[in-house]
């Protein structure tokens, strides 16, 4: 075993470091305050090769993994959370399941321009009535000639009003529950496809949350993705690598609470002393640390996992369970340290406090989680 | 327009700094060894100049094993290729010594351009540059702030107090250079990628035919004694006078009786 990162890791983590630091940071508390989309950030990310990081370099990617996705992601993420989701969703939601499970014709078609970061994507599972219960979704496909036609309501669409291509997943089959379910790329110019509503959220305010209606929206027939029926697994398996993702999403908002909390407490005088100096303090720093380190080698597992072609839902699952709860915690604790300052917008605490809240429920909630992780257990898998 | 770009692996500026209890150097266990900020620049002007006239951008660095990574950053920048001179001889050599390995390394190239950084991070002492000039028997410039190459000669710009000297100078030749001359280029991923596809040579003393020349540890002029921390600073004292008037008057006799400035 080798906890040490190889060099080209190391490298990605220099430059999205770098990038974040110089380019993003600046700009997080205004994208927020303003709920403002990054579209120049995104233009540049798309240059730098990380909106396409797992897209093979044929189709205008980096050519990289799963772990080199995390240590971006968690760079990005640090800086600006919700330029994050957007980073995230673009990767892991929208090229992975188009390269794993398009024809070489769709990969061809949709992942240079994707990857380039011209364009971004995003994922329609939610519905209304369908959360965590994806396989009870209602939007239908029906098959008209050489077309589908879908219709339905999607809610919670992360980067739905800015998306170029959206990935729908709709009952085709008339069986019920998961097996009925496929999957289809939808251009945004297809006439049928609306964003009704952007949503007003708590945080990541730099990416849009949207309901995106389908009405009698038509598309070819080669554009379902995967075979037919095959839907509801490919939206198990994308999500598996998106919970990865949103792992370290959560450890860059975590790491963004310790880091912004530290240099605080480090010029901050009271009785007579600097905050770092009190014991009760550094604690806080030490306990932050060690959580923080515990959920980035969960994520990083996860996506070890994941490259070497093992199943890994369950460490999925527990990355995602342990980063999001740690997030959460750590931007508790930053805000703590802060005292009334973390209260205030003018400083970035209260930021990390909301941006981590999401991160406990998208992509699966906590509840969701657990209840993967204990299934495995009942099931009499390793504890 | 083939150019070589000198470049040094140096720990993160952004990280603490910590001497080893004995002074012998410093503690280099958990370091973050990055590419040296001023020669980031000079890899960029090399990958503009190669832009606008073609030809070939190589970096040559020396240093332990490690300093591949900083290779590899030049490279995922955009450089064609990357050479390392290393060798346990050159362990503890002096500046000059440095200088006079990665000049042989050099001459064994074609090239009609050096840049290196205006100096290193680490140590600031700014001598390679104008030493590997002076090995070379070429002309050189420091700490330009504008590089314009013609045909056989480049005009370059330095500042200097009160204004900017433009100079010209004859090619081939040196230039270290200052941060001011550009902004430089992050990797991509996708040239990281290609970075680590590349192979890195690596050479030693004896490949460049400097064995027993003077380049090693040994034949070194100048040591390194003992590294000291920096003296601790003393905590700053707040005085909470009552009026502007009292304020002035205590900062007064500060800088008279303590400071002794005035």
């Amino acid at each position: 075993m080798d906890f040490a990162l190889r060099e080209e890791y190391r490298l990605v983590q220099q430059t999205a470091r770098a990038f974040a630091i110089a380019e993003i940071l600046p700009q997080a508390a205004r994208l927020d305050e303003e709920h403002r989309f990054p579209a120049e950030i995104v233009r540049r990310l798309g240059e730098l090769g990380m909106m396409g990081i797992l897209v093979p370099e044929a189709y205008g990617g980096a050519g990289m993994d799963t772990l080199a996705f995390v240590i971006a992601l968690e760079e990005i993420s640090r800086a600006c959370a919700g330029t994050g989701a957007i980073l995230a969703v673009n990767n892991s939601l929208v090229c992975d399941p188009i390269l794993r499970f398009g024809t070489e014709e769709q990969k061809r078609r949709y992942l240079p321009i994707l990857a380039s970061g011209r364009e971004i994507g995003c994922y329609c599972l939610t519905e209304p009535a369908a959360g965590s219960d994806a396989a009870s979704l209602r939007t239908t496909a029906r098959e008209d000639g050489p077309y589908w036609v879908l219709n339905g309501t999607k809610s919670f669409v992360t980067n739905g009003a800015e998306a170029w291509l959206a990935i729908v997943f709709a009952r085709s089959e008339p069986t019920e529950g998961s097996r009925g379910i496929s999957a289809f790329l939808v251009e945004k110019d297809r006439p049928g496809m609306v964003v009704a509503r952007v949503e007003r959220k708590l945080g990541i305010n730099a990416s849009s949350t949207c309901e995106v209606r389908l009405e009698d929206c038509r598309i070819p027939r080669e554009n379902l993705l995967g075979s037919r029926g095959q839907g509801f697994r490919i939206a198990m398996h994308t999500l598996d690598g998106g919970r990865i993702g949103i792992a370290a999403q959560a450890v860059g908002i975590a790491r963004a609470a310790l880091e912004d909390a530290l240099a605080y407490a480090q010029k901050r005088v009271q009785f007579g002393r600097r905050l770092v100096d009190f014991q009760a303090i550094q604690w806080k720093f030490a306990d932050m640390s060690t959580r923080i380190e515990a959920a980035r080698l969960l994520t990083y597992r996860a996506a070890w996992l994941r490259d070497r072609g093992s199943p890994h839902t369950l460490e999925a699952s527990v990355a995602k369970l342990f980063a999001s709860e740690t997030a959460m915690w750590a931007a508790h604790q930053g805000m703590q340290v802060f005292g009334g300052y973390g209260y205030l917008r003018d400083y970035p605490a209260e930021r990390h406090f909301r941006d981590a809240r999401v991160t406990e429920i998208y992509e699966g909630t906590s509840e969701i989680q657990r209840f993967i992780i204990a299934r495995r257990l009942l099931e009499g898998g390793n504890p | 327009m083939n150019v070589v770009v000198c470049i040094k692996q140096v720990p993160d500026t952004e990280q603490p700094i910590r001497v080893k209890p004995d002074g012998s150097g410093i503690e280099e266990q958990g370091l973050n060894w990055i590419l040296n900020y001023y020669d980031e620049h000079a890899v960029e002007e090399a990958l503009r100049l190669r832009e606008r006239h073609g030809g070939t951008v190589t970096v040559v660095c020396a240093g332990p094993a490690r300093a591949t990574e900083a290779i590899r950053t030049a490279l995922a920048m955009g450089a064609d290729e990357g050479i390392l001179v290393s060798d346990p001889l050159l362990e503890g050599t002096d500046h000059l010594g440095l200088a006079r390995a990665l000049a042989q390394a050099i001459q064994r190239l074609s090239w009609d351009v050096v840049l290196c950084g205006r100096l290193a991070t680490d140590d600031n002492a700014a001598v390679v540059g104008p030493a590997l000039a002076e090995f070379l028997g070429v002309p050189q410039a420091t700490a330009i702030t504008r590089l314009e190459v013609g045909e056989g000669v480049a005009r370059v710009e330095r500042e200097v107090e009160g204004g900017v000297e433009v100079l010209e100078v004859q090619l081939p030749a040196v230039f270290t250079v200052e941060r001011t001359i550009n902004e430089p280029r992050y990797p991509t991923l996708p040239g990281i990628m290609r970075a680590k596809r590349q192979e890195i040579r690596t050479l030693t003393l004896a490949d460049l035919g400097l064995a027993g020349a003077g380049a090693e540890g040994e034949a070194a002029r100048v040591r390194y004694v003992r590294f000291d921390p920096p003296p601790r600073r003393e905590t700053g004292e707040v005085i909470r006078p009552e009026n502007p008037e009292e304020a002035a008057e205590r900062i007064a006799a500060f800088l008279r009786d303590v400071a002794k400035v005035l």
